[in-house]
């Protein structure tokens, strides 16, 4: 008799954690990435970032098209999908990881959270570890984040000739607007 | 005993959907992701706007302009005295502009014969690929040529005997990464041709591809059928070009052999004299530069 009721308690527990009812999504989010040299300025913008975040759990999840980023000059954007990021290969990149820090998301608030996991882009899986803030406010989370990122270790390799064109690191910010999902 | 053997399992169960949990949010995400219905256009099917001479169904983007500057030395067989061509030069400078990102504008001067060109190019259809909906890039272009070098003997060529007419279909595939071939059927009108044997409307089926061998050079084939019995009265072959493309940044630089020593389609296609096997192969290049004068949205 205890052992089923301890085996019913165990399987509520476990279908409660599988079901989304509570997740917060977004389709889009906003990536942005700026390279900054003497020789040339680069940036490239994307809103069509899928995102999504249990505040229960507090993981939380990224994916997004090469080819939605959007940059000022159209031939850059050729080379960074031709040359760089090699998006008719690799089209997705992606993050999944989850928040740590003291935070309550069913409260409003503002919380100054680290968020870890792994980022795979261009094929090559890495981990990555960054502050971000997150915002509760009216049945939203807003997300803002700032990283740098190195594209070598993502094996995306510049060319000499262009190398003093393009940063060392590459900053990363990030912006999401999370709806509560029904 | 038995209980603590399950608790065990269960717990074991627990951890592993919670690891798990990260995974599906991603997996849900990369799900909706792919079932978003979206049209993706292939790009990149040519670096440049020529393959050697012929024009690619590629485009300037809107607000961008290319300056195009092609060359070509003499032929390799005029001998030592002339440095195996190298003392003689063709040059064409070119501006092309996007009027919008299917709409191009490009003119044009050579120094062979003197000659202006002006061209429209209209990007019909986009190979997009991921649905498998259109398996073809389709470019329209056409173009208009005149020649201004003067013929003392010849003095009745007025501007209208000096003009000729360019039709094109531009249709292009890139089967892979590596590979692009593009296909055009091509009618060339002149307004006048030398004797009444040749005819007015020229028609040439052109053929190109490229291969690329590293992510920023490819080599690339031209070859420029012209159909018989229509240039009756001078000499004509049909125009063979080999190019190598670099490509750096905003500039792409083609290193090209052809026995054309014309750049513009009512030239090379029906006044090559010379052939390969007899050594008249012109060695020269083209260089493009992309600048932007509006930002891309």
């Amino acid at each position: 008799m205890r052992l089923r009721c301890c085996l019913s308690f165990l399987l509520i527990l476990l279908f409660s954690g599988n079901a989304f009812c509570q997740v917060y999504l977004t389709k889009t989010g906003f990536i942005g990435f700026y390279s900054k040299t003497p020789l040339e300025d680069i940036q490239a913008e994307n809103n069509q970032v899928y995102a999504i975040l249990d505040p229960a759990s507090h993981h939380l999840a990224f994916a997004l098209l090469l080819k939605g980023f959007i940059f000022p000059r159209e031939l850059m954007q050729e080379h960074f999908n031709e040359n760089y990021a090699e998006s008719d290969k690799y089209p997705k990149a992606t993050f999944s990881g989850s928040c740590s820090g003291e935070m309550d998301l069913s409260k409003e608030g503002i919380y100054q959270v680290v968020i870890k996991g792994e980022l795979n882009l261009h094929g090559v899986t890495r981990p990555i570890e960054t502050t971000a803030q997150l915002e509760v406010k009216n049945d939203r989370i807003l997300g803002t984040a700032f990283f740098k990122i190195i594209p070598e270790n993502f094996d995306i390799s510049i060319p000499e000739v262009v190398r003093g064109k393009i940063a060392k690191d590459i900053d990363v910010k990030v912006r999401t607007v999370w709806m509560r999902s029904k | 005993m038995k209980t603590r053997k399950i608790y065990f399992v269960f717990t074991c169960l627990l951890y592993g959907l919670q690891t798990e949990a990260q995974d599906q949010l991603l997996q849900s995400l990369k799900d909706s992701l792919a079932a978003a219905p979206r049209t993706e256009y292939v790009t990149g099917t040519f670096k440049a706007l020529y393959i050697v001479n012929m024009k690619t169904i590629e485009a300037p983007a809107a607000g961008a302009l290319n300056v195009e500057i092609q060359h070509r030395f003499g032929a390799l067989n005029s001998g030592s005295y002339e440095l195996f061509g190298l003392d003689n030069a063709t040059l064409r400078m070119g501006l092309d502009y996007g009027i919008s990102d299917r709409l191009s504008v490009g003119i044009g001067r050579s120094s062979f014969q003197k000659t202006f060109d002006g061209y429209l190019k209209y990007k019909l259809l986009r190979q997009s690929d991921n649905n498998g909906r259109m398996p073809l890039s389709v470019s329209i272009l056409s173009s208009m040529s005149y020649y201004t070098q003067h013929f003392p003997d010849k003095t009745y060529l007025n501007s209208t005997y000096r003009l000729a007419y360019t039709t094109q279909v531009l249709m292009a595939r890139k089967f892979s990464r590596l590979f692009s071939m593009e296909l055009t059927p091509t009618l060339i009108h002149y307004n006048l041709v030398p004797t009444s044997a040749d005819q007015n409307n020229v028609l040439a089926l052109a053929g190109g591809a490229r291969m690329k061998i590293s992510r920023r050079m490819s080599i690339n084939v031209e070859y420029d059928y012209l159909f018989p019995n229509q240039v009756v009265s001078t000499p004509v072959n049909n125009s063979l070009s080999l190019g190598w493309d670099i490509e750096t940044g905003g500039h792409v630089f083609q290193l090209v052999f052809s026995n054309s020593q014309s750049m513009t389609e009512t030239q090379y296609i029906t006044q090559t004299p010379g052939t390969w096997s007899h050594g008249d192969i012109y060695f020269g290049f083209n260089i493009s530069r992309n600048f932007n004068l509006k930002v891309h949205k």
